[in-house]
């Protein structure tokens, strides 16, 4: 059987309904950055070891290096492009701009989307809890602390919209 | 109303902040141009090799292929070092490690370019690789470049250290090692280039460095550098890893020039790993003569540095190892011998610390043992050898403020360490150690007599101010540091100041994001600036009120008088005043470093306008049936001058005790078979959040005069102690000595079940130094 | 950017249909969350021209049963859940253990305990770039034809990396494998073979559709204990996983595998027999340990020195039956990230 060369993919991705045509083998970083033009999820090794290129597949941290886009179809795909409610940023996007916690800023979206699937289950962690929850980023600039004390921040600002 | 600061000094939000997290930074990588092309490298299999043959017909012939080159296309030699001119983009002759660029292609998409590099074939005469310090000062060796593996040997001595040693009461000597690591950014290195139908050349790169990488492209590309534009895009991470010229950025460049079409070339993470030029592996010795009551009366210290296949920033490293001893402690009598050799491996240059945290190990653990066998604790020791402010060291380098002795208070008092070391259970330990490290490199790596930092202002009829300054954001926050600068001179707001960094087109020359500069230099070249405008803005003011122009104060965005602060006007008229009285209001700034060098060859590394200082306690939690060591707990303090962002130095400080302690325990790179053993993040073993410490910094300000509002570096220096800190506290927790980096949990369980309760090198190899060069001493030295 | 060969993507919509595609396609591989398949594919480890996605299949991700008639767990249960559910408590907990302990949270999120049953064995001459490989003249395992770790050898060392598989041989699990031929019911430890190329007795058109934990009587523990470097990201350099059935205060059983030290999970279990019938005293199950760590032959081709994770293997051995007899593990970390079930 000839491969294909190019398959329809639709996905949902920041609340829009996208539909692309793309080899079927291109993961969803791909797709993203590509295809999309979503170049906000960055990349460090395209293997998973080191969650760069984290997003949220239905509120859940998922390395788009190793997501296959036709099995995501119908999944609600979340990048750091769809953090903000239009003007508003995420008390997280906030908090960390605040603290420094965004050195670089090329860790900055995969943290920020795995600390909001954090909080969407546990809106009050442990120090443990986020060291925990994160600990599938990497991260070379900070020593990790300010990005502890700006989830924190958030959390204790609370979510958006009350 | 007083002169107080009203930006410099507060915990603002930086000005790339928002575009951060927002994933609006645009990385090299996400750039993508229309009828773009992507390059890849073919890169050496082999660590030493003569290449016989390399034929790309069937590369070229592959469709989707636009253009493939090979050494031939680019045939002039570079390097970051004017005295190490030995690279080539892609290599002619030979290879000298396993990664070494041979020949590159660009075609439509990566996957075609991958196929294209698998169908060049490349014939090579194998030679035998020299994989160690030991193998290449063997007199049999092959050798790598010209004639001799030893790159650069230096010999200095300051007074007459034998005699001193003779003379000493008490001289102690340890040989230890330091294993070479590399900076592990985030992003990997990327360059995009296009060469327009008007003949001019664009790259846009992940460059810590692109007034250098401008320089070397105009060099091997033959062009004038007139057509030659580099933009230096945000670094996802730098630490030094991107502060050299790069064979991807000269390929990419030539292959848009050869395709007339854009073309990007990202590193592979595997890749970034042979780009290397990391942390030197540095075997030392040193030796120190002592009084009873623990004052210094001389020290000799040995350097071997493992270089790798080329020179990089290989002279200055060599001499790093040997220039920040005497910054730290006060010696009356100093010599320093090293050598960098070459061997096969990804070649070494400068990551955080840059030559200085190999010395500085070996330089704190051996203390930790004298102040033992002087029966004094370590604090003490320190404090009786302190080096004191407006002062010179004995290798000439002047010290302007100094606040060791408040650092070491701070993080003694903190974890109160005197007390609680003595009394933990077996496994649990606390080590101390102190350092110092330069505000930025007083000479340039190529000889002139230009500012090493330049700043235009321009400011506009509504009181906004474009700032322009070749410097680059590579997440240290020197976009930030300039525009609050900027701000507090002009007393206008953060978000008045409009930044354009980094682009040669635009942007006067910064020399780069490297040697812990920025804040420093460019910081005083952006003050001048500001100054200088100012004075415009209050003649012009000072006229139309009408008072004296010393009477004027910049505040608030008004510009009032000082003790009348109704009077006055807004900053927007008084830049319309300005104008109108003669045209564009601008104003340049420059800083160059003053002229420190000692009066000896060999004195132009070391030298700065201002040295930080450190000390750092550290605890550690030892698993005594395994080895593990874990970091529950560090203090830190760290003398920055002024902090101009308490929470960005903060973050500076608390990001290099975390790479210090990747590297203390984990972060290695080594070879087998003549290969990096695991050119991977899974492999390359960089800390994550869980093993994140509880940290207490405290930020020690000690208004230097030289600094700009007083302020000093804060990027590396506070790398430097954490250490050997963690060193002495595995020896303070379980008695045994691990004297090689890093302190794996194999190492420290072969130590506690070893006689010798150490690990570590017996011994440095046989090697003929030159001659020594005797250098006068200091005034203040003489006799002493 | 590391990019995926070209290849087709194939996506059946029953257990049925994805073995016989497999059938059709020889060289073809299935993947469900594709964190061991994907880099693997990306490095060219792999020859695969087409993927069957087992993504679309119906069911596969359920956990059904309790402690008292057995467990079923789909084999799509991504190794997140089963760090968390309920029904991996005490008894079960070293499954939970093990899952909680892969890699990171994304890759727990994704992951599946099929999948991770599975992990192609792994040597640090084979987790490599195509170059790299191509660079060291590849090995055995791939586009080779010696084994770099021991060059002497006939076959390939390659490590078996799982985490499950230990705790799966522990707690005396089965699957059900669903192939083109039928179904089959096997011991989980007849899944593996000790071969680093050919590790499992399963065939390639096989799925495995469920792991069944059998019915527990009385009182039963388990423990998983995992040694690596960092307390995330990497895989076990050694995995102990014990479960031992009570009678009052003495074992009944006591069974235990090893990880990470042989191409194959290694069941130790007959190493034990001295705690059958006693009361096990830190006495009696420090000389248990000292001996059962003999099956335990690192090599080489792993983080950290060989010698150092065989002097390991005993520590680690003690730390988890002492955990598993609710003593103090003495000193070191319970590796397991997320703190598993009811434990």
């Amino acid at each position: 059987m000839p491969i294909a060369d190019r398959v329809a993919v639709r996905l949902r991705v920041n609340g829009e309904e996208v539909a692309v045509m793309v080899p079927p083998y291109k993961t969803l970083l791909e797709v993203l950055r590509e295809d999309l033009g979503l170049t906000g999820t960055k990349h460090g090794c395209e293997l998973g070891e080191c969650s760069t290129c984290g997003v949220l597949v239905d509120g859940r941290p998922y390395l788009s290096c190793l997501a296959m886009p036709l099995d995501l179809e119908g999944r609600e795909i979340t990048t750091v492009e769809g953090m903000a409610d239009g003007s508003e940023p995420d008390p997280l996007q906030v908090a960390f701009a605040e603290l420094g916690a965004a050195q670089c800023g090329y860790c900055t979206p995969a943290m920020l989307l795995t600390a909001r699937a954090l909080l969407d289950h546990d809106p009050h962690p442990t120090r443990d809890a986020i060291k925990e929850a994160l600990s599938g980023v990497l991260c070379r600039c900070t020593g990790y602390l300010k990005i502890f004390e700006a989830v924190e921040l958030a959390a204790s600002r609370g979510r958006r919209h009350g | 109303m007083a002169d107080e600061l009203a930006i410099v000094g507060k915990s603002l939000t930086k000005p790339d902040a928002f575009a951060k997290v927002s994933g609006q930074t645009r990385f090299a990588d996400d750039l993508a141009l229309p009828r773009m092309l992507f390059g890849r490298i073919l890169r050496s299999p082999h660590p030493h090799a003569r290449i016989v043959r390399v034929d790309t017909s069937r590369a070229r012939a592959l469709p989707g292929v636009l253009a493939v080159l090979t050494g031939d296309d680019l045939p002039i030699k570079f390097g970051i070092l004017p005295v190490s001119q030995d690279e080539e983009a892609l290599a002619r002759e030979k290879v000298r490690y396993v990664g070494d660029p041979i020949a590159a292609v660009a075609a439509t998409d990566e996957w075609i370019a991958d196929e294209a590099l698998e169908l060049i074939e490349a014939q090579f005469t194998e030679l035998r690789p020299i994989m160690s310090i030991e193998q290449a000062i063997a007199a049999d060796a092959e050798p790598i470049h010209g004639t001799s593996n030893v790159h650069k040997a230096v010999a200095l001595e300051f007074g007459d250290t034998d005699a001193a040693m003779l003379a000493a009461q008490h001289v102690r000597e340890d040989v230890v090692f330091f294993e070479g690591n590399t900076h592990l950014p985030m992003e990997q290195h990327a360059a995009v280039a296009q060469y327009g139908a008007d003949g001019k050349l664009t790259l846009w790169t992940s460059s810590q460095t692109p007034h250098y990488v401008h320089r070397a492209l105009g060099k091997v590309l033959e062009l004038p550098m007139s057509r030659i534009r580099v933009i230096a895009t945000p670094n996802g991470g730098g630490f030094g890893g991107k502060s050299d010229i790069f064979s991807h950025e000269l390929v990419a460049a030539r292959l848009a020039m050869v395709t007339r079409r854009p073309v990007k070339i990202t590193l592979t993470r595997e890749e970034v790993f042979y780009a290397h030029r990391g942390r030197h592996p540095v075997l030392m010795k040193v030796k120190t003569g002592l009084t009873k009551d623990g004052r210094i009366t001389a020290m000799q210290f040995r350097s071997f540095l493992d270089g790798g296949g080329y020179g990089s920033y290989g002279v200055a490293s060599t001499y790093y190892t040997g220039a920040l001893q005497a910054t730290t402690y006060a010696i009356p009598r100093y010599r320093f011998e090293a050598v960098r050799v070459f061997t096969n491996k990804p070649p070494c240059g400068p990551k955080r610390g840059h030559g200085t945290p190999q010395p500085r190990f070996a330089l704190e653990t051996h203390f930790d043992k004298v102040a033992e066998e002087l029966g004094l604790d370590p604090v003490e020791l320190r404090l009786r050898n302190l080096p004191r402010p407006d002062s010179r060291t004995v290798n000439w380098l002047r010290i302007t403020s100094c606040g060791l002795e408040a650092c070491i208070n701070k993080v003694v008092e903190g974890s109160g360490f005197l007390e609680r070391r003595r009394s933990m259970p077996r496994g649990r330990g606390l080590g101390f150690a102190v350092s110092s490290y330069l505000s930025g490199a007083g000479t340039a790596i190529y000889w002139n007599d230009m500012p090493h930092s330049e700043v235009q202002l321009k400011l506009d009829r509504n009181g906004g101010v474009a700032l322009l300054c070749g410097a680059i954001d590579i997440g240290q926050g020197s976009d930030h540091i300039l525009a609050a600068i900027v701000a507090e001179v002009l007393g206008v707001a953060l978000e008045d100041i409009q930044l354009t960094t980094a682009d040669t087109d635009l942007t006067p020359i910064d020399l780069g994001s490297y040697s812990s500069r920025v804040t420093f230099m460019a910081g005083n070249a952006a003050k001048a600036a500001a100054e200088k405008v100012r004075g415009q803005l209050f003649e012009a003011v000072a006229r139309a009120l009408p008072c004296d122009v010393d009477d004027l104060l910049a505040r608030d965005r008004r510009i009032v008088r000082r003790n009348q602060p109704a009077e006055g006007v807004s900053f927007a008229q008084a830049v319309q005043l300005a104008e109108a009285a003669g045209g564009v209001v601008t104003a340049t700034g420059s800083y160059t470093p003053p002229k420190l060098a000692g009066p000896y060859k060999g004195s132009g590394v070391g030298p700065s306008p201002a040295y930080s200082f450190s000390a750092a306690v550290v605890e550690v939690d030892c698993d005594v049936r395994t080895g593990e060591v874990r970091v529950p707990e560090v203090w830190i303090a760290h003398d920055i001058g002024r902090a101009i962002n308490p929470v960005l130095v903060e973050g500076q400080v608390e990001g290099s005790v975390y790479m210090a302690l990747g590297e203390a325990l984990m972060e290695e790179q080594t070879f087998r078979l003549g290969l990096h053993k695991f050119p991977s993040l899974l492999e390359y073993k960089s800390p994550t959040a869980l093993e994140a410490p509880v940290m207490h910094t405290y930020l020690v300000e000690t208004i230097d005069r030289e600094g700009p509002f007083g302020a000093k570096e804060a990027g590396q220096g506070p790398l430097l102690p954490v250490i050997p800190a963690v060193a002495n506290a595995v020896y303070n927790a379980l008695g045994v000595r691990i004297d090689e980096i890093p302190i794996t949990p194999d190492k420290v369980l072969k130590a506690m079940s070893d006689r010798s309760k150490r690990v570590g090198p017996a011994s440095t190899p046989a090697f003929e130094f030159p001659p020594l060069i005797k250098a006068d001493v200091p005034e203040e030295w003489k006799g002493k | 950017m590391l990019r995926l060969p070209r290849l087709d993507y194939l996506r059946p919509r029953s257990v049925g249909e994805a073995t016989e595609l497999a059938a059709k396609h020889p060289g073809a591989m299935f993947i469900a969350g594709g964190t061991d398949l994907v880099p693997n594919l990306k490095r060219r480890q792999f020859n695969a021209t087409t993927l069957i996605s087992l993504n679309a299949l119906p069911d596969g991700r359920l956990v059904e049963g309790d402690i008292h008639h057995g467990v079923t767990i789909g084999a799509r249960v991504t190794l997140d859940e089963l760090a968390r559910h309920e029904m991996l408590g005490s008894p079960f907990r070293a499954l939970a253990q093990a899952c909680g302990s892969v890699s990171t949270p994304q890759v727990r999120y994704m992951g599946t305990l099929g999948g991770n049953l599975l992990v192609d064995p792994r040597c640090n001459y084979y987790n490599q770039t195509y170059s790299w490989r191509k660079a060291v003249g590849f090995c055995l395992k791939k586009d080779g034809d010696i084994c770099l770790v021991a060059r002497s050898s006939p076959r390939c060392w390659a490590v078996s990396s799982s985490d499950s598989a230990p705790a799966a041989l522990a707690l005396n699990a089965e699957v059900t494998l669903q192939g083109v031929e039928g179904t089959r019911r096997m011991a989980a430890a007849a899944l593996y073979r000790d071969d680093g190329i050919d590790y499992t007795s399963k065939r390639p058109d096989e799925v495995i559709t469920t792991i069944h934990l059998p019915a527990v009587e009385g009182r039963m523990t388990s423990a998983y204990w995992k040694l690596r470097r960092r307390p995330a990201f990497d895989f076990p350099i050694l995995g102990v996983a014990v479960a031992i059935t009570w009678d009052g205060g003495a074992v009944r059983e006591a069974r235990a595998a090893l990880g990470a030290v042989a191409s194959h999970p290694v069941d130790i279990t007959s190493f034990l027999a001295p705690l059958e019938g006693a009361r096990p005293t830190e006495d009696l199950i420090a000389e248990v340990a000292e001996a059962a760590d003999k099956p335990s032959r690192p090599l080489d081709n792993t983080d950290l020195s060989h010698y150092w994770r065989k002097r390991m293997t005993k520590v680690y051995i003690e730390r988890a039956l002492r955990d598993a007899c609710g003593l103090e593990p003495l000193g070191g970390r319970l590796t397991a990230q997320v703190r598993a079930g009811a434990g």
